[in-house]
């Protein structure tokens, strides 16, 4: 039995007393060293979770606890100090007038030595691949740039779980696929456990697992293949499904018949030439 | 446009005066702008203006460059000698303007308010010649440490510096891109009279500020999530150190300072 790390238990939360529920009894577990994809179309409180996860926000009923302490306002610093959180807009969180103030930034609120930030600065730098713009100003940097520095001043707090809300939304393919490749990087080396908030289907495939988000309800929870067999209803709900799984429905009416629910390219591709094989 | 964003007038560079503690410069030119207030002779101005020279060569930045940075500053340094030539009427006359004496005090006198003036400006801009934005905002948290004493929120102040020298380029970019967007809506900010160009930058303003609101806003929790309560506690990365090249050239200023005191009542 794994861990329990992230814990909520029947979570609801409104942003006024008039406003209707943002969440609604929503409760799930995130387990130590697990990745974990909420995904949901706009409006469906994803981002909430996120909020509610780092004390930004705090639920009107219900419970939530991180690494055993429950989250409130007396709790909540010690809880940042484990939860490391990446937004959307990339240059509305960087702080520091360069790449090296911005990573020691989350250091210095938490009163680590001067030596020490230095050597870590440099570390953090190399496991996103940013060790040559130490120097560089905010405005040098592209979009997917700034969200791995963004990244690398979490890891520098040596955080126990590490939120990604939408944080590859405002970025370019390139810059996607940068970040992606970068926290699955990271979740490989380190024991850490990794949430990505996203709309986009295409990022859920490496998660281990998915939560599904719905008005405010936890409308599915399952692995990334059987979400993924679910295409009509994920349609329902507004969320796109990614190419290859439309291909290969596609197939399927056609008769050539797919056993397994290909993931991504290299997938299906191994499905389609094994096909005829009797090995 | 990206390359373009230079904030405030800094000259990169690795001069003498370029290495030097900004702390210790904002200290020499504070007594500096004092001490000219001193020099009463020629001699005395002789030491203050070969001290302003030798300073201004060692930056090896192009005198061209500094002089045009001046420009603003001739008119007024302009005015103040003419200003005396007409006022002043001491020593003997030495020509006559259009019915006007001029004394041959005023022409001295004038002379060297003008020179204390240009002094007064050339080293002060040297300072932000020299040295970058950030590194004079951490000098001027560390020299205002003291004030904390009186509740004084020197933290929070250097932290508004440095976040808002961060954000120019960014607003800059974003302003771009307004104009360029409400440009391609048909707004005319190039041509036209003054008022319908005035006008036209409301479009401009509107938007830009709206963004800057929502930008402080998520500022704020991005920095909030990153564990900031203020300044108690704080560790800093980037830390002042005076090394001996520090104290030297203070040693040497002191030296020109007791020379000028020294040379006052020759």
């Amino acid at each position: 039995m794994r861990e329990c790390f992230i814990e909520f238990r029947n979570v609801s939360f409104r942003y006024g007393d008039e406003q209707p529920w943002v969440l609604d009894d929503v409760s799930f577990t995130i387990y130590k060293d697990e990745w974990v994809a909420i995904i949901g179309h706009n409006g469906s409180g994803k981002s909430t979770i996120a909020k509610l996860m780092n004390g930004l926000l705090f639920p009107q009923k219900g419970e939530i606890i991180i690494n055993g302490i429950p989250v409130n306002e007396q709790t909540v610093w010690d809880v940042r100090k484990q939860v490391g959180m990446v937004f959307q807009n990339p240059d509305n969180q960087f702080v520091g007038t360069t790449v090296q103030d911005d990573v020691a930034f989350g250091m210095e609120n938490r009163g680590f030595a001067r030596e020490e930030m230095v050597n870590r600065i440099d570390e953090v730098l190399q496991a996103v691949r940013m060790e040559d713009y130490l120097l560089t100003e905010p405005h040098r940097l592209s979009g997917g740039q700034k969200q791995r520095v963004a990244i690398a001043s979490l890891l520098a707090i040596n955080p126990e779980v590490l939120i990604l809300d939408e944080a590859t939304a405002m970025l370019d393919p390139k810059g996607r696929k940068e970040i992606m490749r970068t926290v699955s990087e990271i979740q490989e080396k380190n024991e850490i456990s990794l949430i990505t908030i996203t709309h986009d289907l295409e990022e859920v495939v490496q998660a281990e697992r998915v939560i599904v988000m719905n008005s405010g309800k936890v409308w599915a929870e399952a692995t990334p293949r059987d979400i993924f067999k679910q295409k009509d209803d994920l349609r329902k709900i507004g969320l796109d499904v990614p190419f290859v799984a439309v291909l290969a429905d596609e197939l399927k009416q056609l008769d050539i018949m797919i056993k397994n629910e290909p993931l991504n390219h290299d997938e299906l591709l191994e499905e389609l030439w094994t096909l005829h094989s009797k090995m | 446009m990206n390359n373009a964003i230079v904030i405030g007038q800094y000259v990169p560079g690795n001069s003498l005066i370029h290495r030097l503690d900004p702390r210790m410069k904002i200290t020499i030119i504070f007594f500096f702008v004092i001490v000219v207030f001193f020099a009463n002779n020629i001699i005395s101005y002789s030491i203050l203006t070969i001290f302003a020279i030798l300073t201004t060569l060692s930056t090896r930045i192009s005198l061209r460059f500094i002089l045009k940075g001046l420009t603003p500053v001739w008119f007024l340094i302009a005015f103040t000698f003419i200003l005396h030539l007409i006022v002043t009427k001491e020593g003997t006359v030495l020509f006559d303007v259009f019915g006007y004496k001029v004394y041959s005090g005023a022409l001295i006198q004038g002379f060297a308010i003008s020179l204390r003036f240009f002094l007064l400006i050339l080293i002060t801009s040297l300072l932000t010649l020299t040295t970058t934005p950030i590194e004079i905002t951490d000098a001027v948290e560390d020299l205002l440490h003291p004030l904390k004493k009186i509740k004084f929120p020197v933290h929070e102040l250097a932290l508004m510096m440095s976040i808002s020298l961060r954000f120019i380029p960014t607003l800059l970019q974003e302003t771009d891109k307004i104009s360029k967007a409400q440009a391609s809506r048909g707004v005319d900010f190039r041509t036209g009279p003054i008022k319908e160009r005035l006008h036209a930058i409301v479009p401009l303003l509107v938007p830009l500020f709206v963004s800057a609101f929502k930008r402080a806003e998520e500022l704020a929790m991005a920095m909030e999530a990153r564990g900031y309560q203020g300044g108690e506690g704080r560790t800093r990365l980037r830390q002042l150190k005076i090394k001996g090249l520090d104290i030297l050239v203070f040693l040497f200023f002191l030296a020109v300072v007791a020379a000028l005191f020294w040379t006052r009542n020759y």
